[in-house]
């Protein structure tokens, strides 16, 4: 019998012990708060709704898109978003019709300026909204990219 | 493997620091096809990004796999001196991670 309990004991530690190695189990602590599901989702309403807590935005002339308006290449395209707008918590980079269409989401601190810059890939031609949250509120920005090779196939 | 990871610029201009930093990742999107085995080759992309300020969060970057191949990422943040810290570190969708230093110029 208590070769048996012994046996036991070490086939499921040892399984434990693959499956840490094999990147299964692998501690996520820093990661609790990566919005999994918005990221996930597949509708731009759905994607804000679960990030931000809501999908429903007004459209700024305080933000401002810097795009290529043709890229050659859909999967570097240089994206800057910057804003005039106080007190903002984070701004939000949509790409509307790739399959997921949130690409970024950058939450900023109280002094950090609203400026940020960055490379997405994009599948076809989109427009990019950039959504910003200020004062509590969502506030939006358009800016269409027409592509020539999209970035999201082999 | 980690070491030059992340390259990191930070430079002063009146009261404002303009970080740029470049990553290597291969941010693959699981959506690619091996064109020996044609068979999917699995996402793998960097998720969050935490930039510090002498160890005071300034920008916290959420990505998904739409972030393209090697990222780049640029900010700016008030209340800097020069020769302070700037740091950051990048936490990908397999439990990786990497993170770099540098002072401000």
């Amino acid at each position: 019998m208590k070769r048996r309990a012994f046996l036991k004991g070490t086939i499921a530690s040892s399984i434990a012990g693959v499956a840490v190695s094999a990147g299964l189990l692998t501690p996520r602590i820093v990661l609790a708060e990566w919005p999994k599901a918005s990221f996930d989702a597949t509708s731009v309403s759905k994607s804000l709704s679960s990030l931000l807590g809501s999908d429903r935005y007004s459209a700024s002339a305080d933000i401002k898109i810097k795009a290529p308006d043709i890229a050659e290449n859909g999967s570097v395209v240089p994206i800057t978003v910057s804003t005039s707008l106080p007190k903002i918590d984070s701004i939000t980079v949509i790409i509307e019709k790739n399959p997921s269409p949130l690409a970024a989401n950058f939450r900023l601190s109280p002094n950090t300026e609203g400026f940020v810059s960055t490379r997405v890939k994009m599948g076809k031609t989109s427009d990019l909204i950039a959504i910003v949250k200020s004062d509590g509120k969502l506030y939006s920005a358009k800016k269409t990219v027409k592509v020539t090779i999209g970035g999201c196939g082999g | 493997m980690a070491k030059k990871s992340i390259r990191i610029r930070a430079k002063m201009k009146g009261n404002v620091t303009e970080v740029k930093a470049l990553m290597s990742h291969a941010m693959e999107t699981g959506l690619r096809k091996d064109k020996k085995t044609d068979k999917k080759i699995p996402a793998h992309f960097i998720q969050e990004v935490k930039c510090e300020h002498n160890g005071k969060q300034v920008l916290l970057a959420e990505w998904g796999v739409a972030v393209s191949k090697d990222p780049y990422l640029s900010f700016k943040f008030s209340g800097a001196n020069k020769g302070d810290k700037i740091s950051i570190s990048w936490y990908d969708n397999m439990g990786k991670s990497a993170s770099a230093e540098s002072t401000i110029k």
